[in-house]
């Protein structure tokens, strides 16, 4: 494992694992979320037949660097009626929530931070943690559009949580494994080996798995974009009703703080989908370092593959996104309790059922 | 039953559909105007900022009086007898020093009416829609080519000429018939 080579390479465990620890926030986090935020605009300007930023360098490269290097000269304020300590620390609770999460990723072979046999359920875990953070951000705002935010969106991540893990389960029970590493190598060498294709499984059986996998997909992504706060969830942040919600009183690095936060959430929850359904970070067709026998590009390889297919669900909530409009509290709560919840259940007992006819 | 599978069908077709529309919006031209580097071709007869060729000006006043907000502002000086004020393009004698042709823009309402009764056609509307200035007092245009002094000057050769001719006319008066003084004062 990676934090163990660098642990090596430093001489010292603890220094190893701090850079460890550092790797994923800025070899990727960081720009993967400053290039999200530009990629979101040009997404949504190119849906709307606009062309978005074009200002800031080539093609307007440059103006998420921009807008952060504005966002860090920007005043702190602190609301005088704020609960202070809630207030400034709730960004940082919320990001690490996100950034704990990055732990159990697994990005290649050899790159996983930890690589613990508990790596869903504890992905899963953390990434609640967020929960806790919302909610301290909308209270110690002391506003009642931060509160409200806060309030919707601890509702609607807890009910959402229960199809995500019901529908996680349900390809969890066939997989037989909640290691991410360990999911991601039975998914091996082609494409139709990838759970949504029915797994690394023989005969029949692989076929049966095809559908219940898809449904499974489904819900557990269209439980995540909940999870995540996006459109066409993302009540609690509305801004037509809500000027910001919860992160309404936050200004310079701390609303940024929750920018980071959100898109690497979006990559965590589309990690999760990319490792248990898309073969993780298995190639669809083979590795060029096998082909032409270079063996240390193979993790290169993997790690791009990771990445990529991560990315690309990104961008398909993104699409999702400008497609939507936004779900009323009732409407959000009927999805989630009377259309996910049972068909997640139905599709469990199915998928229990399949994995009896041996 | 039959209605909750139904709406789930309907929930996943429509959000297709949608997701079709958006996607096939990637791929269509752009509608943006980039503005300052491209500008859109304005209509012909689109009304902007005024503008006055002070060479064809006859000082006529028409135009002021046109003016439905009153926002422009002439004074004229009448040429003495021996200054040669030129003619306008189209053949008229200019015969008024325009001392002063003041448009504030900042009133102005865009109605051109000033520009239909010009008889020399020396005011009409550009094309130049960008002028905004962070001072008001920056929006009154002088169009006069006049400096402050010349005016003056002009303003002070016409009430010489004028002193010199009433001068001239009460001596005049005086020397041929002293009962023919109520008609010079009529003429006056």
């Amino acid at each position: 494992m990676i934090s163990d080579y660098l642990a090596e390479f430093f001489g010292n465990k603890y220094l190893g694992y701090l850079v460890s620890a550092a790797l994923p926030l800025f070899m990727w986090i960081l720009p993967y979320a400053l290039y999200a935020v530009y990629a979101e605009r040009k997404v949504s300007a190119f849906m709307q037949d606009r062309i978005g930023p074009n200002r800031v360098g080539p093609k307007g490269l440059f103006q998420t660097i921009a807008d952060i290097l504005k966002l860090i000269q920007k005043e702190d304020i602190v609301p005088a009626s704020a609960d202070k300590l809630l207030f400034v620390t709730a960004p940082y609770v919320i990001f690490a929530g996100t950034f704990a999460a990055f732990a159990a990723l697994p990005f290649s072979s050899v790159y996983i931070g930890s690589n613990i046999d508990l790596g869903v359920f504890y992905i899963m875990a953390v990434s609640s943690f967020s929960v806790i953070g919302i909610l301290m951000a909308g209270w110690a705002g002391n506003n009642k559009y931060s509160l409200y935010g806060a309030m919707r969106s601890v509702a609607q991540i807890v009910s959402y949580e229960v199809p995500a893990l019901l529908a996680l389960v349900t390809a969890i029970m066939v997989i037989g494994s909640l290691n991410l590493n360990e999911i991601s190598q039975m998914q091996t060498s082609r494409f139709w080996n990838w759970w949504i294709f029915g797994g690394p499984v023989d005969g029949i059986q692989k076929f049966l798995y095809i559908f219940p996998m898809i449904v499974a997909f489904l819900i557990f992504f269209i439980a995540s974009l909940a999870e995540v706060n996006r459109t066409p969830f993302d009540i609690p942040e509305a801004e037509s009703e809500l000027v910001a919600g919860f992160h309404t009183e936050y200004t310079g690095m701390k609303f940024a703080m929750f920018f980071l936060a959100e898109y690497g959430n979006m990559f965590v929850v589309s990690a999760i989908s990319v490792s248990i359904f898309f073969g993780g970070w298995q190639s669809p067709f083979g590795y060029l370092g096998n082909s032409i026998g270079i063996n240390w590009l193979i993790p290169v390889e993997q790690v791009f593959w990771f990445l990529f297919k991560g990315a690309l669900l990104v961008l398909i909530q993104m699409w999702l996104r400008w497609t939507l409009p936004r779900l009323r509290v009732d409407q959000l709560m009927s999805l989630c309790w009377k259309y996910l919840t049972p068909y997640a259940f139905i599709n469990l007992v199915i998928v229990g059922i399949i994995t009896l006819i041996k | 039953m039959k209605q909750y599978l139904r709406n789930t069908w309907l929930g996943i077709y429509t959000i297709l559909v949608g997701m079709k529309v958006t996607i096939s919006h990637l791929f269509k031209p752009k509608v943006t105007i980039q503005y300052p580097d491209v500008r859109v071709q304005l209509p012909e007869r689109a009304r902007n900022r005024l503008y006055v060729n002070m060479d064809d000006c006859i000082g006529c006043d028409q135009c002021a009086r046109a003016c439905p907000v009153d926002c422009i502002e002439i004074e004229t000086v009448k040429a003495v007898p021996g200054e040669d004020l030129g003619t306008t393009s189209n053949g008229k004698r200019k015969a008024l020093w325009v001392t002063k042709f003041d448009i504030d823009i900042a009133k102005c309402c865009y109605c051109a009416l000033c520009v239909y009764p010009c008889p020399t056609e020396c005011i009409w509307m550009t094309d130049v829609y960008e002028f905004s200035e962070y001072r008001r007092e920056d929006l009154i245009y002088h169009f006069s080519t006049l400096t402050p002094e010349e005016a003056l000057q002009k303003k002070l050769n016409y009430q010489k000429f004028e002193a010199e001719k009433a001068r001239q006319k009460a001596a005049q008066a005086v020397a041929s018939n002293p009962q023919s003084k109520q008609d010079s004062g009529n003429q006056n």
